[in-house]
Order: C-alpha cells, then sequence, then structure tokens
C-alpha cells in the first residue's frame, strides 16, 4: 500500500462517520480537526473502523498519529503493509 | 392557592399515518390506518407501525448516524411544535426552556444492535461502540433534543411505560405552574419497533397482535382482537402559562383542565379497573369536573382480550349510563400502539374536535365485544357532536402506573 492508498482508506472512513463534510479539499498536512467538524468521539470512531474494517490496531497512546492526513499515512502505512505482508 | 393557567399552544408529531397534526387528523376522520409489515431481526415479517417522517429535515446526516432513533423523533417533534407554535425561538431564553419526554423504555434498541454488531466479530467487545453509553442513558431522547436545539434549561426522560406521554404534558404543567420554565416542550416518544425484545416479549405474554390485513390488526373492543401491534411515533407539545401565550398573540389548541396520575400496586403486567376508575376521577376531581362534562373518552385500549375489558368496567364505573353527551373513541385501532408516545400522539388526534366537532371512531370493530360495548362508543366512522369542550385521555402502563390528563376548550 502506498502513503496516497492509506489517505484514501482513512479518508473513506472519514466519509462515513461525518457525512455532512466536504472532504474534496481536505489538506493532508493540516490537522483534520482544524478543517473539519470533528469531535473526540469522531477519532474514536475512525480508530474503531481501521480496526473492523483492516484489522488495524491504533493502542491510545498513539492516538495524536492520527492528526493530519500526512501523519495517517506515515503512521498507517507500515501497519497496512505488515498486515499485508503476513496475508 | 390559585394556580397558573397552562395552554397548549404548539403541536409536533410523527405518527404511522401522518407527520402532522393536519395529516394525522386526516386521516383518522378518513379511517386510514398506518399498519405495515416490518422485518424485525430475528424473528422475521411482523406487523408494526412505522413513521416516515424526514429525519435529515431537522437533523445533520452525523446527527442521525451518531443519534437514536429515539433522538430524532424527539427532534423532529420538538422542532415541528415550535414552528407550530409561532413562537420566536431564537431569541428566546434557552434556560427558560424545559423538555419534558415520556417514554416506555430506552436503550433496548441500541443494546441489540450492539450486541448484533459484535456477534459479527465474535463477540468480542473491543467492537462495542463508544457511543453505546451516550445512546442508551435514559435521558438520550431529551438530551438530544436539547442538543439540536441548543436548549440549556431541565431536558430530561419521564419513564413511565405506556402512560408516559401523558406523564410528559403533566410534569411539563407542573414545572411551568412552579415558574422552574417559561416554555416547556413536552408529551412523549417511542422508537420500539427497533427492538425485537418487545415483540418478542409480547408474543411470549400472547399479547403480540397477528391479521392477515395489516390495517386491520389493531381492533380494540373488537370480539376477534388479538392483541396489540408495536408501534414507533412520537408528539410533543409547547405548554406555556396562559398569560405568556397570550402576551404574546400565540394560538391556543386547549387548556390543561386537570390530570390524575396513581398505580395499581398489583401486578407487573395485569391492568387493575379500580386503581383506573380512581385515576380518572381523581383528574375530574383535579379538573373540577363531574363525568359528564366530558365529552370525549379516548380510551388507552390496546386490544388484549382481557385488558380492552378491563379499562371499559373503570370507564363504566365513573361513566355509567348518566353521561349522554361523552363519546368514547381510541386512536390505537388507527396506529397500533405507540407506547410512550401512545397518549401523547391520542391526544393530538382528537384536539381538532374542539373545532370542528367531529369524533373520531375507533375502527377495525366488525363485531363488537359485548364486554366493551360502552354507551357513546364512536364505531368504524366519525360522528359529529353536540359539544365538544373537555376531552380525557386515558394512557396507562406496566407495573401499574395510570395516568388520565383532560384538556378543555380555551375560554378567555
Amino acid at each position: 500500500m502506498t502513503t496516497e492508498d492509506c489517505k484514501k482508506a482513512v479518508l473513506d472512513i472519514i466519509a462515513d462517520i461525518a457525512p455532512d463534510e466536504d472532504l474534496s479539499n481536505v489538506k493532508s498536512d493540516v490537522r483534520l480537526r482544524d478543517q473539519l467538524q470533528l469531535d473526540s468521539m469522531d477519532f474514536l470512531d475512525i480508530v474503531m473502523e481501521l480496526r473492523k474494517r483492516h484489522g488495524i490496531e491504533v493502542p491510545e497512546a498513539d492516538y495524536l498519529r492520527l492528526a493530519s492526513l500526512d501523519s495517517c499515512a506515515e503512521y498507517l502505512t507500515p501497519k497496512f503493509n505488515a498486515l499485508s505482508a503476513k496475508s | 392557592m390559585k394556580l397558573p393557567r397552562i395552554v397548549i399552544t404548539g403541536v409536533g408529531l410523527t405518527a404511522p399515518n401522518g407527520n402532522s397534526l393536519a395529516e394525522f387528523r386526516a386521516n383518522l376522520l378518513g379511517g386510514v390506518a398506518g399498519i405495515e409489515w416490518l422485518d424485525v431481526r430475528y424473528m422475521g415479517r411482523l406487523l408494526a407501525g412505522v413513521c416516515h417522517f424526514d429525519a435529515l429535515k431537522h437533523q445533520k446526516k452525523k446527527e442521525v448516524r451518531v443519534g437514536t432513533r429515539a433522538g430524532s423523533i424527539s427532534i423532529w417533534c420538538a422542532r415541528e411544535a415550535l414552528a407550530d407554535s409561532g413562537i420566536a425561538f431564537d431569541a428566546f431564553p434557552k434556560d427558560r426552556v424545559g423538555i419534558y419526554v415520556g417514554c416506555t423504555e430506552h436503550g433496548n434498541v441500541e443494546t441489540e444492535n450492539e450486541i448484533f454488531a459484535i456477534s459479527k466479530f465474535a463477540y468480542d467487545t473491543k467492537y462495542w461502540s463508544h457511543y453505546h453509553n451516550p445512546r442508551t442513558v435514559a435521558n438520550n431522547p431529551a438530551g438530544e433534543a436539547s442538543l439540536n436545539l441548543g436548549v440549556t434549561g431541565p431536558a430530561y426522560t419521564i419513564g413511565a411505560a405506556c402512560a408516559a406521554g401523558n406523564l410528559g404534558l403533566i410534569h411539563a404543567s407542573q414545572m411551568l405552574r412552579l415558574g422552574e420554565v417559561d416554555l416547556a416542550i413536552c408529551g412523549g416518544i417511542s422508537e420500539s419497533i427497533h427492538t425485537f425484545g418487545i415483540f418478542a416479549g409480547f408474543k411470549s405474554q400472547g399479547a403480540l397482535a397477528t391479521h392477515e390485513t395489516p390495517s386491520k390488526a389493531s381492533r380494540p373492543f373488537d370480539k376477534a382482537r388479538n392483541g396489540i401491534v408495536v408501534s414507533e411515533g412520537g408528539c410533543l407539545y409547547t405548554l406555556e402559562r396562559l398569560e405568556d401565550a397570550q402576551k404574546r398573540g400565540a394560538k391556543i389548541y386547549a387548556e390543561i383542565a386537570g390530570y390524575g396520575v396513581n398505580s395499581d400496586a398489583s401486578d407487573y403486567v395485569l391492568p387493575n379497573p379500580v386503581r383506573q376508575a380512581e385515576c380518572v376521577r381523581k383528574a375530574l376531581a383535579n379538573a373540577g369536573m363531574d363525568a359528564s362534562d366530558i365529552h370525549i373518552v379516548n380510551t388507552h385500549a390496546t386490544a388484549t382480550p382481557l385488558g380492552d375489558i378491563q379499562e371499559c368496567e373503570a370507564i363504566r364505573a365513573v361513566f355509567g349510563e348518566g353521561c349522554p353527551d361523552t363519546h368514547i373513541n381510541n386512536t390505537k385501532s388507527f396506529i397500533g400502539h405507540c407506547m410512550g408516545a401512545a397518549g401523547a400522539l391520542e391526544l393530538a388526534g382528537n384536539l381538532p374536535s374542539f373545532d370542528d366537532l367531529v369524533v373520531h371512531p375507533t375502527i377495525n370493530v366488525d363485531e363488537l365485544d359485548p364486554l366493551c360495548a360502552l354507551p357513546g362508543l364512536v364505531l368504524n366512522t366519525p360522528v359529529k357532536a353536540g359539544k365538544v369542550d373537555a376531552i380525557l385521555n386515558n394512557s396507562f402502563g406496566m407495573l401499574g402506573i395510570n395516568s388520565t390528563l383532560i384538556v378543555k376548550r380555551f375560554v378567555s
């Protein structure tokens, strides 16, 4: 999985948990909370959906790594790739 | 002590056969029921009253996703009631608004959904939603309305089984009289059709209606009645002190005349006609009225074989043969049993009678059960009443909670 694929996977999740938001111009390097109406429960949703859809666990200590699309990609892409290597 | 007079100034509702008072009333007078087949988890196709309002009229998609069906129903009803009331809500002090929502139960739907969801993950609870607690707290239906409306005054639910809709109005009247709030949004709601448990429970009890034709399934007082049709729905009113309503030139639907609330203290599920009659008498005394002053009695009857007879026994004990101007009807024959919304919705369906003097009927009575043959029962077609100055609304619930609410024509 590329970092771009990873960002798309995260955006797909955000599209479902924040259905009123326009995601067409989300900036990768800006905190998601600064450009979208996302609250702490929504971030828990992202964590839950990563677990349900992709089998990826994000420990609480790493929640801050999900701040922006870039940081998500940096943190999650290796996890995605590690999982696909296993399977 | 002279208590402030309380009046109804707005109505917002969703029923299985209408999403506004006008539509609901037209269907009650036109004999149009709102029962349909519904796929119920684990149980298959069952009869139910389903509401078809557009939640997105008043909620964002995210609110619908995160919240509960009960919350959506509350928000719909509250917003529609406020619009109907004509009150300048944006400018109204939100800390002086109370939201009092009656509900039969809350949390079963959401808990069942979560258990079903984790069943797809071998019941691993790490997949349990973090929304479970805010969705299942007992105040959820009122709390979601407070969030949506920005109301910072008291917002909570009143759990009173199927008597809850009336209790919402009664409690709101009390809070207005105490001066706790200046505007009350109150009544009852139910999301019950989204839990299989209520259907399964009534089925195990031998109290779930069956019929090949959905519109014929809910048949209080009919000899062939065989149980309850479970429905969802909601009805919230705006209530105000009369002087406040008059000050802003509000349209007034009716005045709260009196109420009675009591408990059977006799059985978990079986009604108690002696206590029901006491509740009705208590309401009449509270209103300073005689039985003959009541022109419409809207019954609670749910179409269970025993329950209908027992309520008729209670009504007979109070109204006897000496109330020639009293008409008796039942709204569940159209919409099934809307549980926590029942009392509030059924009252709403009768409010227009103050204007048109027409009493909506009890439909689906092909053969009247002789044990339910009350004088004044309006069967199958509407009747024109000589006068409609007072409406008495019964709502009773499990664990023996009884409520009777009387509203009267507003006279300045």
